[in-house]
């Protein structure tokens, strides 16, 4: 199949669409709204619905209703946004509906900026909604990514039952990409036989619902969550690994910013250093044996985001004290640049090369 | 190769249309190429940017800082981007519309009466066009004939009639800064 | 022996949590039986609420939702878009549809969505233990108007169905009681109606049923139905607001 350059949005949507995703809710915001562009001009030619919703916090919730329904079905925000869809986010969690949603990150607290930034890390990975619920979280770094993460993230949803977050930012959603569409679904997905779709003749009713109101139930439920959550962090971490062995110092970034460190990488190895890179694909579940696998000669980590620090929790939790971590970060809608990487190498390094 | 672009104007000067009419030749090309917008309240009106990169190796920050040729359309851009551009690399001026004269004499620049050659072919909204012809002309980056079959790509079928008078701008383009390189060199 | 009664199959065994002379049970029977004579329970899907009626997909004998509080409509959006031929319902009470679930229910109605309400309106929020709903009567105590409801300070009760009668993609509006067996006969009529226009796709409908609270209000089951009659009809006037020129 032949190359087409798209913008990440739009190829949110166009993955979604060959994945077989015909309904989308949405609602507009800046920097992601050619995803709800996209899907109102292109699900009316494949018989799919696009709805505008009055909010994200309806957005969601239509997701919710069309997920029970038995859809494969979509909803896409920026930071401001997804915040107010993690109600309906715990209770897809929780009543196990496959959904997938995108949040193209802008600046925040509050309004924030439009511009890219990556601070709802938190937000994704330890679930911005109420309750014992992990999502799975996809970081892409670049458009082509984007594309095979969004078409993947259908079927992790409906082989797990559970909502998959792609958490990209303002610069992968704005800029444009060589791009193909490949996809080739997973034959061992499960029937959707819980789904509800008028329960016919003479067959047990469905019911979606998150609802326990007995607590030993409820334990139950959540104990049935975790095990889900245990096989997924078995199963679906994904990372990149760039020279991490006998590196002197190993930076670690994910989506944009991967692709700004991998530029400085490319500077300081110039320069005679020996630099290696842990891009985490999955942010959850997290590929902590990456960092496990860090020799003990190595100086330290480096960790570049484009926030004040919150992915460098689980780097720290994954290398439980035994290499020195650092941190360097932008925020606001600041986007590093490769020289202010290369500086903070070599002030961590002094003089090594 | 790896050319870094900044190309930069007034919101409504085509300066988005002509970096991605570049970055699809180039992906035509089978190059290694993005193209990374300026985007929000600018865009209304003010002033308009995007990031141009086109390599033979992969791709690594979409963010250009440091760009080896920057095409400026009005003097804020100038202003803005004329520090951005490597020693030895290219600084592209509407001189249609910027009197300014660049101050850096490291760079090979280049003014181009884009508005004025657009305004003789007769539309205006093809100054976008001219430059790119220049740009061609002067880094052999990419094949013109690349731009040919790229146009119905960005623009779709609807604007294929237009295609004549967009070779022409690049043309004239091309001729434009002919001499200039001559001076350059 | 000739049967002449038989328990709707439209609900399931399951013994009701309600509260004694509660009129929910009475609702979710008009509600069973009408979609079992016209043929829908194997067809329909259902949502409930978050407040009193949050068990009711444990009671209707179909497939069902448990929404968000308020976010019914916006579920059953989800729905309805996925299975237009299917027969798709949501059962509310006023806090869930007046109160936190405005918006959602205002824009369902306003793009017209082809599904129907059941909105259960007895004054006050009950499951969390009798507090002021924006439907709450003016003068009358509640754990969070103790004093009376003072419309300085909050308003006069809401009207969702004049207000949604404004709505051009409302196309069926009624208001009912369930106080005696006239307006239960008049309540069915009316949800049957509503059913109707959804299934001959006309837009959205919604059946607005004044129901009774003893526990919360503070009163036994018979003074209840008295309340309703003397307090709440007088500013909750019964009727149709809005229907199709077909169904008249």
């Amino acid at each position: 199949m032949t190359k087409v350059l798209m913008k990440g949005n739009e190829a949110v949507g166009a993955a979604a669409i060959a994945a077989g995703c015909h309904y989308f809710f949405g609602y507009p915001i800046t920097p992601q709204s050619e995803v709800p562009e996209y899907m109102s001009r292109e699900l009316p030619k494949v018989g799919g619905a696009y709805v505008q919703a009055e909010s994200e916090v309806a957005a969601i919730n239509m997701v919710y209703g069309a997920a029970g329904s038995g859809a494969r079905v979509m909803t896409s925000s920026s930071s401001p946004g997804i915040a107010l869809k993690q109600e309906g986010i715990s209770y897809c969690a929780g009543a196990e509906l496959p959904c997938v949603i995108v949040d193209m990150m802008r600046g925040g607290p509050g309004l924030g900026t439009i511009q890219p930034a990556q601070g709802d890390y938190f937000l994704a990975t330890r679930g911005g909604g109420n309750g014992d619920y992990r999502l799975i979280v996809l970081a892409p770094a670049d458009v082509q990514e984007l594309v095979d993460l969004v078409m993947e993230g259908f079927d992790l949803a409906d082989l797990y039952r559970t909502p998959v977050m792609i958490l990209g930012d303002g610069m992968i959603g704005q800029m444009m990409e060589p791009v193909e569409f490949r996809y080739q679904p997973r034959t061992d997905l499960p029937d959707k036989d819980w789904a509800t779709r008028g329960k016919g003749k003479g067959k047990q009713r469905n019911v979606i619902n998150s609802l326990y109101l007995q607590a030993e139930e409820l334990e139950k439920h959540n104990h049935k969550l975790q095990a889900k959550y245990a096989k997924i962090r078995e199963n679906e971490k994904k990372v990149e690994e760039y020279n991490v062995e006998g590196a002197d110092l190993v930076i670690t970034a994910y989506g944009t910013t991967s692709r700004i460190a991998k530029t400085a990488i490319t500077k300081l190895e110039k320069e005679g250093y020996k630099v290696g890179m842990i891009r985490p694909i999955s942010l959850y579940p997290f590929p902590n044996e990456a960092f496990e696998k860090i020799g003990e000669n190595c100086k330290g980590v480096l960790t570049v985001e484009m926030s004040t620090g919150q992915m460098i929790d689980d780097v720290k939790i994954s290398l439980q004290g035994r290499i020195p971590t650092y941190f360097h970060g932008r925020s606001g809608g600041m986007v590093p640049e490769p020289e202010e990487i290369v500086e903070k190498v070599k002030e961590i390094l002094g003089g090594d090369r | 190769m790896d050319e870094r672009l900044i190309i930069a104007g007034f919101g409504g000067q085509g300066v988005m249309a002509m970096g991605q009419l570049l970055t699809y030749s180039g992906m035509i090309e089978g190059k290694n190429v993005s193209w990374l917008p300026s985007y929000g309240p600018e865009m209304r009106g003010g002033t308009a940017n995007c990031n141009v990169t086109i390599s033979s190796e992969p791709v690594g920050s979409p963010v250009v800082i440091e760009s080896t040729t920057a095409v400026v359309l009005n003097l804020p851009s100038l202003d803005k981007f004329e520090s951005s551009v490597v020693p030895g690399g290219n600084l592209m001026i509407n001189s249609s519309l910027i009197e300014k004269k660049a101050e850096r004499d490291d760079i090979n620049v280049y003014y181009i009466p884009a508005n004025e050659i657009a305004n003789e072919i007769g539309n205006t909204r093809i100054a976008n066009m001219v430059m790119l012809g220049a740009y061609i002309e002067i880094t052999g980056a990419i094949k013109i004939e690349s731009v040919y079959e790229a146009f119905g790509k960005v623009f779709g079928e609807t604007k294929a009639h237009l295609l004549p008078i967009n070779k022409d701008a690049l043309k004239r383009g091309a001729e434009v800064v002919r001499e200039q390189m001559k001076v350059n060199a | 022996m000739a049967i002449v009664f038989q328990k709707t199959k439209g609900l399931t065994d399951k013994p009701t949590h309600y509260c004694p002379g509660c009129t929910h049970g009475i609702i979710h029977r008009l509600v069973a039986e009408v979609m079992e004579e016209m043929d829908l329970l194997e067809n329909a899907i259902g949502v409930a609420p978050v407040g009193c009626s949050v068990l009711a997909y444990d009671y209707f004998n179909v497939d069902m939702h448990e929404a968000a509080h308020g976010r019914a409509p916006a579920v059953a959006t989800g729905i309805k878009r996925v299975h237009p031929e299917n027969f798709v319902f949501t059962y509310q009470g006023d806090g869930d549809l007046a109160s936190i679930g405005t918006a959602e229910i205002v824009h369902a109605a306003h793009r017209g969505e082809k599904f129907t309400t059941i909105f259960v309106n007895n004054a006050i929020y009950g499951m969390t233990g009798g507090q002021m709903a924006p439907t709450t009567l003016i003068g009358q105590k509640t754990t969070t108007s103790p004093y009376g409801r003072d419309e300085a300070t909050t308003g006069k009760p809401i009207k969702m169905s004049e207000l949604l009668a404004t709505i051009d993609g409302a196309k069926f509006v009624e208001r009912v009681a369930v106080n005696n067996p006239a307006n239960i006969r008049k309540a069915k009529k009316a949800i049957k109606e509503a059913f109707k226009v959804q299934l001959e796709g006309k837009g959205f409908g919604i059946v607005e049923v004044l129901s009774t609270c003893p526990t919360n209000w503070g009163l036994t089951p018979v003074e209840a139905m008295k309340w309703l009659e003397k307090d709440m009809m007088p500013y909750y006037p019964l009727g149709n607001f809005r229907k199709p020129e077909e169904v008249e």
